[in-house]
């Protein structure tokens, strides 16, 4: 029992399409400055679970949504709740790099000026200080005016962590980022998970790459079929799994 | 050498009929294709060739018909097409975006959007005549306009707002889903998604669509037969008096456009040079759609150009 209330919980959350359950109750906790990787085989419900925690699946037609989430300790998964507040604060990047068709600097500045933003000197000063956040200043300072369909799909993915980090969010959750990325992109997308995290932003990451998880996440957590199987520090879920159809899973049995 | 061949004669048995499959597939759809080329381009070709001496004419295109001598023009119902196509395009277009921002960001999966999805799709093939007689009930007769632009327009729209419909959906469903979701996961609203990050998108497509479809209402005849009439007052463009027959902006004068003209002439015309107006209007009407198709692809392609950057 800790005495500080987690950044964000979610108690008995459940998810169902068209009134099957898709996740069954799962309840985990993520800290200021950790990150924690969703693990388990495909259509293990990891990555909507994933998708619940900002509510993206409510756009889905169909969806229920059951359970707390707990952002703050106030609880958000309820109908009065500002979605697009809520986003703001937690942000979410997805698999394929999906830069919007606008250029660099418009990618970065569209929803910050959308939120309100406004001074071409406060838009500058937030478009270099996220696109250094994410690592990305250096190589596209010279070019921000062009399309960003120009850079290559490691920077592209930076680009659109770049651009959920200029919103401030306190969480960041990832949809198997790195999935469409060669290893020197991956291994530069993990330099800055790591620092997102130093920076206290809370970091879920959701990915299919056991290694990854390995290199980059403080706990884990296995999913598989629905149900949240295990979740422990990530060295001890590794090298001493207590489920068996976790070790089955990391020796490489299923999945 | 020799040994390559009874390689090649040993496993090619199945390869080479496979081979000779695909010549004749490839050279039968190649006839097909110069067939159809062939014939578009005599059309083409002919209605240019037997129009051009007209159709290149300043006076042809600016004088007002003669009825009963020689050497009328068609500056009214070049006027009338274009003025006609513009009110279409004010009218339609702005609802036939709403109509399709509905249909794919908003509209709930069931019943009545099927009904919808369905009516837009039966319209759109509507036979144009019976918008035509449709836009005379309601319209010319209904509504007391008489034989004028504005009942034309508004056929025209009854007529172009399932295709554009259509199109507009089709350019926004073809916006990869994840541009959407990147614009939700920022806190934006569904409206702010549509509007800013979905609809630049599939404005290439937006664009190229509607072009090719205001091509279509600019050779429209049968809807307008019996909406925007078949008599051209002759037009004084110094004339400002919205009441007037004669003011080219009055929407309540009766319009023929260069399609119905040519329709006209042709059932009921006794002017003595009859067939070479008739070929010359057809000339003026197909450069101007061939204009519009090529506008279509520069200004489509121009647009991808910039959105997406090579």
């Amino acid at each position: 029992m800790t005495s500080t209330t987690p950044l964000l919980a979610t108690e008995d959350v459940t998810v169902s399409y068209s009134g099957k359950e898709a996740l069954h109750p799962t309840s985990l906790s993520f800290e200021k400055g950790g990150v924690t990787a969703l693990i388990g085989p495909s259509g293990c419900g990891k990555s909507t679970f994933l998708r619940s925690l900002n509510l993206m699946n409510r756009e889905i037609p169909g969806c229920r949504i059951g359970g707390s989430i707990l952002h703050h300790g106030k609880d958000v998964n309820t109908r009065g709740v500002d979605t697009y507040q809520l986003r703001k604060q937690i942000g979410m990047v997805f698999q394929q790099p999906n830069p919007f068709r606008k250029s660099i600097r418009e990618n970065i500045a569209f929803a910050p000026k959308r939120h309100g933003l406004s001074g071409k000197a406060n838009i500058d000063a937030l478009v270099e200080e996220s696109l250094r956040a994410a690592a990305l200043w250096d190589e596209v300072k010279g070019k921000l005016d062009q399309s960003a369909y120009a850079l290559s799909g490691g920077q592209q993915q930076r680009l659109c962590i770049a651009r959920t980090l200029a919103m401030h969010p306190d969480v960041v959750l990832m949809d198997e980022p790195c999935s469409a990325l060669d290893p020197i992109a991956t291994y530069s997308i993990e330099e800055t998970i790591r620092d997102m995290a130093k920076r206290g932003i809370c970091v879920v990451i959701v990915t299919h790459n056991m290694e990854q998880a390995a290199r980059v996440s403080d706990r884990t957590a296995f999913f598989l079929l629905g149900d949240m199987v295990e979740f422990g520090p990530t060295p001890e879920l590794f090298s001493r799994p207590k489920d068996k159809r976790l070790d089955d899973y990391l020796t490489g049995r299923f999945g | 050498m020799a040994s390559e061949e009874t390689v090649d004669g040993g496993i090619s048995y199945v390869t080479k009929r496979l081979r000779a499959e695909d010549h004749v597939a490839t050279g039968v759809l190649t006839a097909i294709v110069a067939a159809i080329l062939v014939v578009l381009v005599a059309i083409i070709g002919y209605i240019v060739a037997s129009g051009a001496s007209k159709a290149f004419d300043p006076h042809f295109l600016s004088a007002k018909p003669e009825q009963f001598k020689a050497g009328g023009g068609i500056g009214p119902e070049l006027f009338n097409s274009f003025y006609l196509l513009v009110l279409t395009l004010l009218i339609s277009l702005p609802i036939s975006l709403g109509a399709a921002i509905f249909l794919t960001q908003y509209a709930p999966e069931g019943p009545v959007t099927n009904i919808a999805k369905t009516a837009i799709e039966t319209l759109s093939s509507l036979p144009s005549i019976v918008v035509g007689l449709f836009g005379m009930l309601v319209f010319v007769l209904g509504a007391g306009w008489g034989f004028s632009i504005i009942s034309g327009a508004l056929a025209l729209t009854m007529f172009n707002i399932p295709i554009l419909v259509r199109v507009i959906q089709q350019a926004l469903e073809a916006v990869p889903r994840d541009q959407r979701d990147a614009a939700l996961a920022l806190g934006l609203t569904r409206w702010e998604a549509t509007i800013h990050i979905l609809v630049p998108a599939a404005m290439p497509a937006i664009v190229t669509g509607v072009i090719l479809s205001a091509g279509r209402v600019f050779g429209e005849a049968a809807a307008l037969i019996y909406t925007a009439g078949q008599s051209a007052p002759a037009l004084d463009f110094t004339n400002f008096n919205l009441a007037s027959p004669s003011c080219p902006w009055n929407m309540f004068r009766p319009a023929e456009t260069l399609a119905v003209h040519i329709w006209k002439i042709n059932s009921e015309g006794v002017v003595p040079d009859l067939t070479a107006v008739s070929a010359g209007t057809a000339a003026v009407l197909m450069i101007c759609i061939l204009l519009f198709n090529v506008l279509a692809r520069i200004v489509g392609r121009a647009l991808e150009r910039r959105l997406t950057a090579e």
